[in-house]
Formats: structure tokens, sequence, C-alpha cells
């Protein structure tokens, strides 16, 4: 039995003869695993950033946003009628089962100063119950509170940006800050949740107790009437038996005949969110396909140059062959060699698609996730090229006729 | 029984509807320790008859037993153990590796034999000197005359100890000095060492080695005796 050392040092040896050959059959591989790796590590980071994102809008989110999507035929803007009313969103907390908490919203976009600084941004007049909804954590202070609400005191509650942009190093509790001119003091201030997957800044917000809101900030909005309702599902199975419990009841109680439309949106946010989430997946499980369309041309290579060095080394295996060679040492030998170009190939593409996928994150400001698993994969999968495109032409080596391989020219 | 017990061998190549008979119900016995020539005009079938003796190719029908195995129905594998161990093939065009030094060629076979290192690279390097090359180990065979790349295969058809030596035509591309070295050594090696050597050869001072001599015609054996004088190969 021919030891393993042996044929490796005979693979090896054939190997650093052809040089240049060896060389270019490795490029195919390190190019195809290179754009796997790459395509993968695209794929994921898109599809893993929008999953991130999911937890962070709060998960199972209901909106409900006054006006129809249509109305007579023409597409009119979400809230263009204040349809919604505070006791829609008292009775949804109530009466729906499957809501576990609900906030209203009166809002709009003010002027916001702190000394010489000053900001444009989002002011939202909303419940206790915000905070649930959104899953929001507050790092300082406390968030809004049922007496708030009910005596319309002037409190605020600011999200990261706000803090940073009004008051730079300082520690915001308990100053007073001026929205619309009117004074308000500071009680807490939220956890940063970075952006929506539309690119809105999520901390670019300033929350005020509904009432105060209603009163005095956004008193064009007639009374009683909210912007929009948040409303949180108990489960994410729950969430289109939840979606249905309010339309039920906001047609019932809004008197809307059997044939009209409603007067009002209910968007499920998370499965807005788990859609895109699914195509990300599509197109990362398509970018690795293609990718491993260079990776099966690569082995495809491979095959053909270890073809070409069979036909070229007949006379060897003849040689071989003569002075005892088994057809199986002969198809290790050959089998070996093409495992070890596609092995190297794996490593250096490996290396290379992440040097890659490290580029485009940093170059197109795109998410990206290497995962050991999708490395492994590549790996192995350079390997099993190795083996499945070299088992041919070993095993043609193999089965040459001892005298034909020796009378070869 | 002989060391070599041929019984009844033919060697048919077909192509097609045509039948080409290279080897006609061949029978011979050969003992250990002769010194066989064989000889023949071109194409009368001598190197069929070696190869089948080699082991590197079966006869169509016949039997063929080799220390009384028949290896006839033998298959590659174990074709290829017998050639290892027991065959020492010399051919008349070296057939060396021309990427590995004389040393690597050498241990070819006992690299096969599944031989470690240390032991392989020691009797490679034994023989060598044997055959006069001990100054030429790490020589490539380019860098190698003719008559010594001849005497480089001898000593790979040397190194596993082998029961038989073949060799075709091993002189064929040397001229007639350094043809009488490669002569003597299979000479030593049969007188000293009873080695079993069988030489396809055209030349009749290269054939007057042998004590037998065999003449082929057709693919039959027309002459086995200590001299067989020619009828001119015409
Ligand atoms: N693989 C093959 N296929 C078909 N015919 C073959 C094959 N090998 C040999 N032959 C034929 O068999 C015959 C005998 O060939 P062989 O090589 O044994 O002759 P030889 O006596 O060694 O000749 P030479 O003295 O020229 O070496 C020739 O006619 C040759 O054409
Ligand atoms: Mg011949």
């Amino acid at each position: 039995m021919i030891s393993v050392s042996s044929v490796i040092n005979i693979a090896l040896r054939s190997l650093i003869v052809n040089k240049m050959r060896t060389f270019l059959a490795i490029l195919g591989i390190i190019i195809g695993v290179g754009a796997v790796v790459t395509m993968v590590a695209i794929g994921t980071g898109a599809s893993s950033k929008i999953s991130q994102q999911i937890a962070s809008i709060g998960s199972n989110l209901i909106l409900i946003l006054p006006g129809a999507t249509t109305q007579g035929g023409i597409r009119m803007g979400h809230g263009t009628l204040q349809t919604l009313t505070m006791s829609d969103a008292e009775a949804i907390a109530k009466e729906c089962p499957a809501v576990v908490s609900v906030a209203p919203v009166i809002s709009g976009t003010a002027q916001v100063v702190f000394g010489n600084q000053n900001w444009s941004t989002a002011v939202m007049g909303t419940t206790p119950d915000m905070v649930i909804v959104r899953e929001w954590e507050i790092i300082s202070g406390r968030f809004i509170t049922e007496q708030d609400v009910r005596s319309g005191t002037k409190v605020a509650v600011i999200g990261q940006t706000v803090a940073e942009k009004l008051f730079g190093d300082l520690d915001p509790m308990g100053k007073l800050i001026r929205i619309k001119k009117i004074p308000f003091e500071v009680i807490g201030v939220l956890d940063k949740k970075g952006q929506t997957f539309t690119g809105q800044d999520q901390d670019d917000i300033i929350y005020v107790p509904i009432s105060t809101s209603q009163r005095t900030l956004f008193g064009q909005v007639l009374p009683g009437r909210v912007r929009l309702i948040y409303a949180k599902a108990a489960t994410l199975e729950s969430i289109s038996q939840a979606t249905e419990q309010i339309k039920t009841l906001l047609r019932q109680r809004h008197r809307i005949g059997p044939n009209q439309e409603d007067d009002f949106t209910v968007m499920d946010l998370t499965q807005m969110l788990k859609a895109a989430e699914e195509s990300t997946k599509t197109m990362s499980i398509l970018l690795g396909a293609i990718a491993s369309v260079s990776l099966l041309v690569g082995g495809i290579g491979i095959m053909n140059i270890m073809l070409v060095s069979v036909t070229e080394r007949t006379r060897e295996i003849g040689i071989r062959m003569a002075v005892g060679a088994k057809p199986k040492d002969i198809r290790m030998q050959f089998l070996i060699e093409s495992l070890f170009l596609t092995t190297i190939g794996g490593v250096v593409g490996l290396l290379l698609g992440i040097i890659s996928s490290l580029m485009v994150s940093s170059i197109m400001q795109w998410p990206i996730s290497i995962s050991v698993f999708s490395a492994l994969i590549a790996f192995g999968f350079s390997a099993f090229v190795g083996v499945f495109f070299g088992f041919y032409p070993a095993y043609k080596a193999s089965t040459l006729n001892p005298i034909e391989a020796l009378r070869y020219e | 029984m002989a060391l070599i017990q041929v019984e009844n061998v033919t060697k048919i190549y077909r192509f097609g509807e045509h039948e080409l008979k290279v080897l006609d119900n061949i029978s011979i016995s050969i003992e250990k320790g002769e010194f066989v020539c064989i000889m023949g005009p071109s194409g009368s079938g001598k190197s069929t008859f070696m190869n089948i003796i080699g082991c590197l190719d079966t006869p169509t029908y016949g039997k063929y037993f080799l220390d009384g195995v028949d290896v006839s129905t033998f298959g590659a594998d174990e074709l290829a153990e017998i050639r290892n161990k027991k065959i020492g093939f010399v051919f008349q065009q070296f057939n060396l590796l021309s990427r590995a030094t004389a040393l690597e060629n050498v241990e070819l076979p006992l690299i096969y034999a599944g031989v470690e290192t240390k032991e392989r690279k020691e009797r490679a390097k034994n023989v060598l000197s044997k055959v006069g090359l001990g100054d030429r180990v790490n020589h490539y065979p380019k860098q190698l005359s003719g008559g010594q790349q001849q005497r480089v295969a001898i000593a790979r058809a040397l190194v596993n100890n082998p029961s038989i030596i073949l060799a075709d035509e091993p002189t064929g591309n040397l001229d007639s000095k350094s043809s009488m070295e490669i002569m003597e050594i299979f000479k030593i090696l049969n007188d000293e060492q009873g080695l079993t050597t069988i030489i396809v050869t055209h030349e009749p001072d290269i054939a007057a080695f042998g004590k037998r001599q065999i003449r082929f015609l057709d693919g039959r054996i027309v002459c086995d005796s200590n001299i067989c004088t020619q009828e001119r190969e015409s």
C-alpha cells in the first residue's frame, strides 16, 4: 500500500511544475468562492438589518389612520379627514381582545428652543401606553403618566437626536424647553432606536401628554379627534385577528353600511416588514445562486485542466503503472491534485470574499454579515467541487491501459 | 513447475470484423536462472509476448503460470502487484520520469510497494551504485547519456528484488559501446545472482549473450535452442 504522504508529495510536485496552469485553475475557484462569500454577506446583511428594524419599531405593531385608502376611486392621503377619536382608541383598548395596548396620537411639527439652540422636530401628544406599544426604554427620568394626561401638564419626553441637538453634552433632565414658544419641562429621555426602514430618524421626536398637545400645541385639530392610533397585538399570530377586530369595531362605531368603504385605514407594519424581510431573503438566495454559478464554472475549469493534465501525462501514468501503481493509486494522485487546487482556491477565495464584503459595506454603506457558517459552506463546497470535478479525470487516468499509455507520444 | 510456464497462449487484436492473430498458440517454459534472448522480424509478436510475460497485458486465450500461479485471469490490481514485486521491466525508450532525479526514478517501485522514505532512498542509492551511477544520483534524465539513462532504468527494474528481468530491445537506442556495457550488467546479474533474464533484440551479437535463444515468426516460435542461426531476417 502506497503511503498517504507519498501520494500528496507526488501530487504537489506535479502542481509546482506547472505553476501558471495551477494558478489559473485556482483563480477560477478563488473568484467563485469569493463571489459566493460576498453575495451571501450582502444578502444576509440586508435581511438581518430588516429583522433589527422589525424589532426597533416594536413588534406586532398596528397603525390606524383616519381616511380611506381610496374614496370614489380617488386615492386620498391618510389623515385628510379627522375621523378617529379618543373614544375610538379607548374602545379599541376595551373591546378588542387581541389588542394588548393602545396609544392615540395628536402630532405635528414644531420649532423647539433651548437657550440659543433651536431645532424643528416631530412633537407627538400621546398616552402612557406609547412606550409599551413601541417597546421603548426610558434611559433617564420617566414617561408621561395618566396624571399628566388628566391635568394636561407641560412636560416633555425627548428622543436622543433632540437631546443631542438641543443640549449637546448637557443633562436635559428638568430643563425647560420651548415648543411653539410654550415652556415644557423635560422629564425623561428615550433610548436610541435608530432609523426606520424608510430612513426616518426615530429618535428625532418629542412626546408630550395628548391633552396638552390638543389644548396648547395643535389646536386646529377638532376636539376629541386624533391624528392616528398605535395598537399592539398580543402575539405575531394574533395580528390579523386584531386587525379584523379593530376594523369591525370601527365600522360599527362610525356607522358604516355594508356597501360603504371604511373611513379609516389599518396598517400592519410587522407584516409589511416581514414581507420585506422575505424578499431580501429571496434576494440573498438568488445572489448566492448566481455566485454559485461562477464557482461551478471554476469547477469546470478545474476539470478541464485536470483532463489536459491526464492526457499530457499519459506516459507518466504508463510508467507508474508498469512499476506497480494500482489504478486506485493513480486515481488518488489526481484526486488529491484537484482537491488541493480547490482547497487553496477556497481559502484564498474566502479571504478575498471577506475583504470585498468589507469594501462593499464601507463604500456603499450596505450592512453585511459574514458568518462562520457561510464561510464553512463556501469552503466545503469548494472541496466538494474538487472531488466532483476531479473524479472524472482521475477515473479516466486510472483506467488507462498500461501498454497504450507507455506507447503514447 | 518452471518459473515461467506459458500454455497455448494466443493474442488476437480485433478491428471490427477483422482479426489479427499476433501470438498463435504459443507454449514455452523458462526455468529460474535462465538467460533467454528473443529474436525475430519486426511485427512477429516479440513485444506482445514480453508484455504478457511481464503482466502488462493478458492473453486472449491460453494460460500463463508465473511461479506456479495462473495469472492469465488476474485483474488490474493483482497484475499491478505482480509487476511491482516480481517483474523488472527495461524498455527501449528508457521510460524514465523526466521531472524526477535518477534517485527518485529508482525509488518509484518502492513507493508503490509502500516502503518508507528512509529505507527507500537507501535501497535506491545502493542499486544505483551497483550499476555504476553512484555519483549521478541527483541528476535528471536529460543530464545523463543514453547509456546512463538505461542504467537508471535497470536500477529501477532491480530495486524491488524481482524474480525476472524483462528487457525489450534495451540497446535499441544505444551505440555499440554503451550496448556492450548494458549487456555486461545483465550478464553479471545473471551469472552472480542467477537472475532470470529475458531480452528481446534484433542484433546477433547482443543475442549471443543469451544461453538460450528463441526466434519468433508470425506469432509463432520457430526456433528454441542454445543457438538459433538465422535464416536472415527478410
Ligand atoms: N494495440 C494493438 N492493436 C492492434 N495491433 C497491435 C497492437 N499492438 C501490437 N499490434 C500488432 O501486433 C503485431 C506484433 O507487434 P509486436 O509489437 O509484438 O511486434 P514486435 O515483434 O515487437 O516488433 P518489433 O521488432 O518492431 O518491436 C504487429 O503487427 C502490431 O501491429
Ligand atoms: Mg517490439
